[in-house]
């Protein structure tokens, strides 16, 4: 599964110091293996008080490949995907069952902060949601809290990276002090990105981020998701099969709580093992 | 035949023309007819035009009986006695008409006095039943002319909706009539108050004793009504309830949104909110009663010298009055902060302070300083507790553990006891009504305007 031993890798989660050294060895084993396992989920459920949402979810996702979420609404992807930074702590009556491991360490050890967690693991919204701030203060926000760089200099270099990384420098690099939400849909869809990118996570979630853009925008967007997947572990619930065909290598199939099919995007859509999988890819529910 | 029992038939008419309306449409249907509208509202159409202008004529009579019955009976006295008489004058002449003619005899009224109240009597009674038959006349003429209306493509839907406009427009302006009453009987007090006393000096002048007599030549001299002490004093107590109420309403709030369980906020919350509902009388009392002789004795026992009607105390109850005003805006406008900015912040590594503080706390900031400005202009308002818990001295002092006295005060004590409404004294309570009006005005409309900006962000 992995080339580190679980005490390491937890370590690496609490620990900055550790975690620099976690991502030299990151570094070396990728050299190695090619696409090792990043996240590995197994017999996931989730229940919304007394309903199941999902039921016994096992899936390895790869490192630095975009791996696509897709199914009907309500089939449990965006649940999942939650479940991958514990976004669903902050929903009281959500309970989650099951391990995921990410580089080997399992997130809901009792060990685990969440916050820390979430900094590895950033996440983009369906809607994009940036804050009443300047564009710069957008940016700057996650490095800030994380005391990963001072005001000055340091900070004016992640702004600036973060934003050339997320294609939206040459836009917006006259009006940083500007307010976020003044942008456009896409332009905000990717501040929001380049917001997560700011903390420098190892996996980027993405929930439907191009559902609320226009096409122009969407192709950006998608654009963007293929370059970055050189550096980050990415995974993308998608409602559109085109997107899913278009930006993933891998693909995953929901279908009522139940995780399906996992398999190559190609392979998926041209030759599905399973018939609700093909009935779905094919137009016939959902 | 009292007013009372004239509605009452005026009712029944109306309720009689809206049967006679209805059988008269449904006559009409069976007769083979089709109806523009349905039988009910022919109904409606007749009673509306039968209730509406004898109630209406009602209240006219009403309003204008009195005038026209004492210009009669004016009319009716000897010259000698009207002519050239003032205005004072005569309305104690007719005063005393009237308690003679109620049978409220003091001493022995003259011949002309007694003539005079029986012919007040009369002209009253004559008064009350023309009313009447007029009353009844106008119900009945209008129940005439609605069914004469009626034919079977008559639009009565149309013309129902149509009165019932007339009758809403009409009820709101007579809510903002009543406030341009209340601003014109304010204004045209102060102006006489202003016509004793300059304004500068009103608005700048820094001594404030109302109590001393005087005399017309001296007033320009003595400067005894500046009103900044008294300002002052309302704009430090306000200071000192919001030092108390901003702080405990707005983490409250926090709490009970972010923080509380379910079953927590539901018990927390209307418990907070009965704050707002206990009579500002009883808030008085704990300020009299037990805060003012607590921060007392507190005081003396570290050896500081505490006036019994401390600013402290009444500006201390006062915020706690204020409290749920501020947490129920800073709850409302946190809970309108969309989840995904709280989702945003999370999912950045964000704990839950650093959301609060860096981003809900800023994305509401605008509906809790509209809050905040509304609780404001209630302090700056408020009366009771500081009749009761304040000083009466106009001092100009920043120190909390002296007595300190409001504009609202000091309404209250110049119009209280006796009072002649030709002295400045008497006349200064409208001046800092007036002042006091406006603030409060100013910042009612500069907290809604804040408030609306901020709707208009999120929807």
């Amino acid at each position: 599964m992995t080339m580190l031993d679980t005490t390491e890798a937890s370590g690496m989660i609490m620990n900055k110091t550790a975690d620099e050294a976690g991502a030299l060895a990151k570094a070396v084993s990728t050299a190695k293996a090619g696409h090792e396992t990043k996240i590995a989920a197994s017999k996931v459920s989730v229940f919304y008080g007394d309903k199941q949402a999902l039921f016994d979810v096992s899936i390895d996702i790869p490192a630095r490949q975009v791996m696509a979420f897709i199914g009907p609404s309500g089939c449990g992807k965006s649940t999942f995907l939650r479940c991958i930074n514990r976004m669903n702590d902050t929903i009281d009556i959500c309970s989650v069952r099951g391990t995921i491991e990410i580089d080997g360490a399992n997130i809901y050890d009792p060990k685990i902060d969440p916050v820390l967690l979430r900094a590895r693991v950033g996440m983009v919204f369906q809607k994009p949601n940036p804050f009443p701030k300047s564009i710069y203060d957008n940016i700057a926000y996650g490095p800030r809290i994380h005391g990963v760089a001072k005001p000055g200099p340091a900070m004016d270099e992640i702004v600036e990276r973060s934003l050339q990384r997320a294609a939206l420098w040459n836009e917006v690099k006259d009006r940083l002090d500007q307010p976020g939400t003044g942008l456009s849909g896409g332009q905000q869809q990717r501040l929001c990105i380049a917001r997560a990118i700011a903390v420098d996570p190892d996996i980027i979630l993405m929930d439907e981020p191009c559902s609320a853009l226009d096409p122009i925008a969407t192709a950006k967007v998608e654009e963007l998701i293929d370059e970055l997947r050189e550096q980050y572990t990415i995974v993308i619930v998608t409602h559109s099969m085109q997107q899913a065909a278009r930006v993933s290598q891998k693909a995953a199939f929901f279908h009522l709580g139940n995780l399906i099919e996992v398999d190559e995007t190609d392979k998926m859509f041209t030759n599905p093992s399973d018939r609700r999988t093909q009935d779905y890819i094919t137009g016939r529910f959902g | 035949m009292s007013v009372t029992l004239l509605f009452a038939i005026v009712l029944a008419l109306a309720f009689a023309g809206y049967l006679l309306g209805r059988a008269n449409a449904s006559g009409l249907k069976a007769a083979g007819n089709s109806l523009h509208s349905i039988p009910p509202y022919h109904g409606y159409f007749v009673a509306l035009w039968c209730g509406l202008p004898a109630f209406l004529l009602v209240l006219i009579w009403l309003a204008a009986q009195n005038t026209v019955v004492d210009r009669l009976l004016l009319a009716g006295l000897p010259s000698h006695l009207t002519e050239g008489a003032a205005p004072a004058r005569i309305s104690l002449m007719l005063g005393e008409i009237k308690n003679v003619a109620a049978g409220r005899i003091f001493g022995t009224p003259d011949q002309i006095t007694i003539d005079a109240a029986a012919r007040y009597r009369s002209l009253q009674n004559m008064a009350s039943l023309a009313m009447v038959v007029c009353t009844l006349a106008a119900a009945v003429a209008g129940i005439a002319f609605a069914r004469s209306r009626l034919s079977p493509d008559f639009r009565a839907r149309n013309r129902v909706d149509g009165i019932l406009r007339w009758l809403l427009i009409i009820c709101s302006i007579l809510a903002v009539l009543t406030t341009l009453g209340i601003i014109l009987s304010l204004v045209i007090e102060s102006l006489a108050f202003f016509s004793h006393v300059q304004v500068s000096e009103f608005l700048f002048g820094l001594s404030w004793s109302p109590q001393t007599p005087i005399r017309a030549d001296q007033i320009a001299s003595t400067g005894a009504f500046g009103a900044v002490p008294v300002f002052w004093g309302t704009i430090f107590i306000s200071v000192i309830a919001m030092l108390v109420a901003l702080p405990v309403g707005l983490f409250s709030a926090i709490y009970l949104v972010e923080y509380a369980d379910k079953r927590v906020r539901s018990v927390v919350k209307p418990l907070l909110e009965i704050l707002a509902g206990i009579p500002t009388i009883v808030y008085g009392f704990f300020a009299v009663l037990t805060v003012a002789p607590f921060i007392r004795d507190f005081g003396t026992s570290l050896g500081l010298s505490v006036a019994s009607n401390s600013a402290l105390a009444a500006g201390g109850v006062m915020g706690i009055m204020i409290i749920p005003f501020i947490s129920s805006f800073s709850d409302d406008a946190i809970t309108a902060v969309p989840q995904s900015m709280r989702d945003g912040a999370y999912a950045l590594g964000a704990t839950k302070a650093e959301t609060i503080r860096q981003v809900l706390l800023p994305a509401a900031l605008p509906g809790i300083v509209g809050g905040v400005l509304l609780a404001v202009s209630r302090a700056i308002g408020e009366t009771m507790i500081v009749v009761m818990a304040a000083g009466l001295t106009a001092t100009l002092t920043v120190n909390p553990l002296e007595g300190v006295t409001t504009v609202t005060v000091q309404i209250v004590t110049l119009l209280i006891g006796d009072t002649e409404f030709d002295s400045p004294k008497t006349l200064a309570a409208f001046g800092l009504g007036l002042v006091l009006f406006i603030s409060t005005l100013a910042l009612n409309i500069l907290a809604l305007q804040v408030v609306k900006r901020y709707r208009e962000r999120y929807e």
